[in-house]
């Protein structure tokens, strides 16, 4: 979840060309990158060690099959849409060159659905879900992920001909006649 | 042969002259196929939209990339304010711009035609809709009229197959070029109107009857608007190597004193008046001068106005009909209109003018397409041929707004 | 015949990010708004995978490298 919520905010700061004296602009992506390859490693790990829990009776189904474990099924099944959203994010994100910057966009845009996801499952099948070091931890990455987002959302487009680009187009728009 | 070509036959305040008259005045195209591409390439024609490529050449790589889906795009877009003569053709001799699209759709087996008239030239738009008309079945079944959005860069090759395509008039990022992949994919002949005129005529009389016009070396003859300061300003149509001094006297002759010649349009070159006088309009001939043709505009610049003044002006809106999608043209062009109307509005400065300088080399060539360069040689112009003015501005009055 | 790299770039595409002129200053340099000003020429062999970097840190993927065989 500490690494998920990282690496958002980091893709965050990304696309708002995060920088500051001996930050240089080319670091933010490049750690959300590396911090994303991470978090899929240690997801990775996550789901094994669930898997093999003697305790859950899990299988491997369930990592792949939303909703197919009997213990929290719910809870569990979340996590593992989160998972496969990821999986489709890193994939795309690194056969970038090939599907084109198009594709490539709307997919990231799923990490807005990926994140929430992970966190509510991290709620719903956590057997430390209320003690006081996880709410702590919990409460720091979400408002951190929240204030980036909204952030974002104030800030008028990075792209400085985004609106002078979409007032040229808006004006040489025309169907010819068929 | 009298010395009109495409002006000859009807008066041109006659309105558009009609299939039946035009056939029976100049018969049917002889030449096709493989003798009219080389017959193109023998005369010598040259593009008369802005480029002045050759036009021969220009069909023969387009006959090897063809197929059979090939297009042809009549650009009759016409976005340069003080040129009239595509018009002009348009509205009165709309028949020879419509046989030598359907021989291009011939020879190059195109599978369709589209006409690309200006939005804003109605009696134009008009005129091309009505004989097209009167066209045979086979002609207009497979042609479309598209109107050009009213902007500077509608006429421009891949904003124009973009419109057509996509119903956006936006240049897109060449390779490819529309030759290899225009509208639908197809390779795609994009021609102007006035080049299209010239080659019905080059199909009925051939290439040494299009080199028999010409003086001072250069072949055929040419349309160009003389815009402003003189008795009779307009379209002319004149022998290829005529001089400028030749054509001002044709339109009747100043009207005033001029100090300066602006050559090609917005996108041409600012000469003095002294150097211009003598040079002979024809495309060959100018490059070797270093300087083009283009659509063949020829402004006139009184001396009683301010060049600094003129630049600014129309550089002011060069930056506005950029197209915004590259970083390099939109801002450079601005902020060199920006500096080039301070120092038009508060007198020259050395900050200014090496901004002026600085930027006209880092813009040129990083925009998508032509727009940029066109706006930075005129601009380089500027600052040559009215240096002196630039470097005293305002000691002299300033005249009033255009 | 030897084998060239040219850094060629979308114009369109790009938007300003800067990226390349932080990864490859041997070669590219911003102008007064933020937008790439790139060397003419071929990229030299040191250079080329630095370049490779910049092309691939480029968040719209403007960059892009051609590659040219011209004779000795």
């Amino acid at each position: 979840m500490i690494l998920l919520s990282a690496v958002v905010v980091l893709g965050v700061l990304s696309s708002l060309r995060f920088q500051s004296t001996g930050w240089p602009r080319f670091l933010t992506p490049a750690l959300h990158r590396n911090l994303a390859l991470m978090t899929l490693v240690f997801l990775g790990l996550h789901i094994i060690t669930a898997v093999v829990d003697p305790f859950t009776h899990l299988g491997w189904l369930a990592a792949v099959v939303p909703f197919s474990s009997y213990y929290r099924t719910l809870w569990l099944g979340l996590g593992t849409i989160a998972f496969e959203l990821l999986v489709a994010i890193v994939v795309t994100s690194l056969l970038r060159n090939v599907i084109g910057q198009a594709a490539w966009r709307l997919i990231h845009w799923l990490a807005y659905a990926s994140w929430p996801v992970a966190v509510i499952h991290g709620f719903g099948t956590g057997t430390d879900a209320l003690s006081a070091w996880f709410v702590a931890l919990s409460i720091v990455c979400v408002v951190s992920v929240t204030i980036a987002i909204v952030y974002r959302l104030l800030q008028p487009p990075a792209d400085p001909l985004a609106s002078a680009r979409g007032e040229f187009r808006s004006g040489v728009s025309r169907r010819p006649n068929q | 042969m009298s010395g009109l070509r495409l002006l000859a036959g009807p008066d041109l305040g006659a309105g558009p002259e009609g299939y039946a008259d035009h056939v029976r005045r100049l018969g049917q195209p002889t030449l096709a196929g493989r003798a009219l591409i080389e017959a193109l390439v023998r005369s010598g024609l040259t593009g008369r939209g802005g480029a002045s490529f050759p036009a021969g050449l220009k069909w023969r790589a387009l006959a090897s990339a063809s197929n059979g889906s090939a297009v042809i795009v009549v650009n009759g877009a016409e976005g340069e304010p003080q040129s009239h003569k595509d018009r002009l053709l348009m509205v009165s001799r709309p028949h020879l711009v419509l046989d030598g699209a359907f021989l291009a759709a011939r020879t190059l087996r195109a599978a369709s035609v589209v006409v690309y008239v200006g939005e804003e030239h109605r009696a134009a738009y008009a005129a091309m809709e009505r004989a097209l008309r009167e066209r045979q079945q086979a002609e207009r079944r497979i042609t479309r009229m598209a109107a050009a959005p009213h902007r500077y860069v509608a006429g421009e090759s891949s904003a124009a197959v973009h419109l057509i395509d996509a119903g956006i008039a936006t240049p897109t990022t060449t390779p490819p070029h529309p030759r290899e992949q225009g509208v639908a994919a197809a390779p795609t002949l994009m021609q102007n109107v006035e080049t299209l005129a010239h080659i019905a005529l080059i199909a009925r009389y051939g290439d040494a009857w299009y080199r028999s016009a010409g003086r001072r070396g250069a072949a055929g003859t040419l349309l160009v608007t003389i815009a402003g300061g003189v008795a009779k300003p307009g379209v002319l149509e004149i022998e290829a190597g005529t001089t400028i001094a030749e054509a001002v006297a044709m339109c009747g002759g100043l009207s005033e004193p001029a100090c300066a010649v602006l050559l090609g349009g917005y996108y041409g070159n600012w000469l003095p008046a002294a150097k211009a006088w003598d040079l002979p309009l024809d495309a060959e001939a100018l490059r070797a001068g270093g300087v083009g043709l283009g659509c063949g505009v020829i402004g006139l610049q009184p001396a009683s106005r301010c060049g600094v003044c003129d630049t600014a002006r129309i550089m002011r809106y060069l930056a506005e009909e950029s197209s915004a999608q590259c970083g390099p043209c939109f801002f450079g062009l601005r902020a060199l209109s920006d500096a080039c109307n301070r120092v038009a509005e508060r007198g020259t400065n050395r900050d200014d003018m090496a901004r002026l300088k600085r930027w006209a080399v880092e813009v040129e060539g990083r925009g998508a397409c032509k727009h940029p360069d066109g706006a930075v040689m005129f601009m380089r112009s500027a600052l040559s041929t009215f240096a002196d003015e630039f470097a005293s501005h305002p000691a002299h009055w300033r005249q009033q707004p255009a | 015949m030897k084998t060239e790299a040219h850094m060629t770039i979308d114009r369109i595409k790009c938007e300003g990010h800067g990226l390349c002129a932080e990864l490859l200053p041997e070669l590219i340099r911003l102008d007064d708004w933020g937008y790439p000003i790139i060397a003419h020429g071929p990229i030299s062999k040191p250079l080329a995978p630095l370049a490779q970097r910049a092309v691939a840190a480029c968040p719209v993927l403007a960059l892009a490298l051609r590659r040219e065989s011209r004779p000795r």
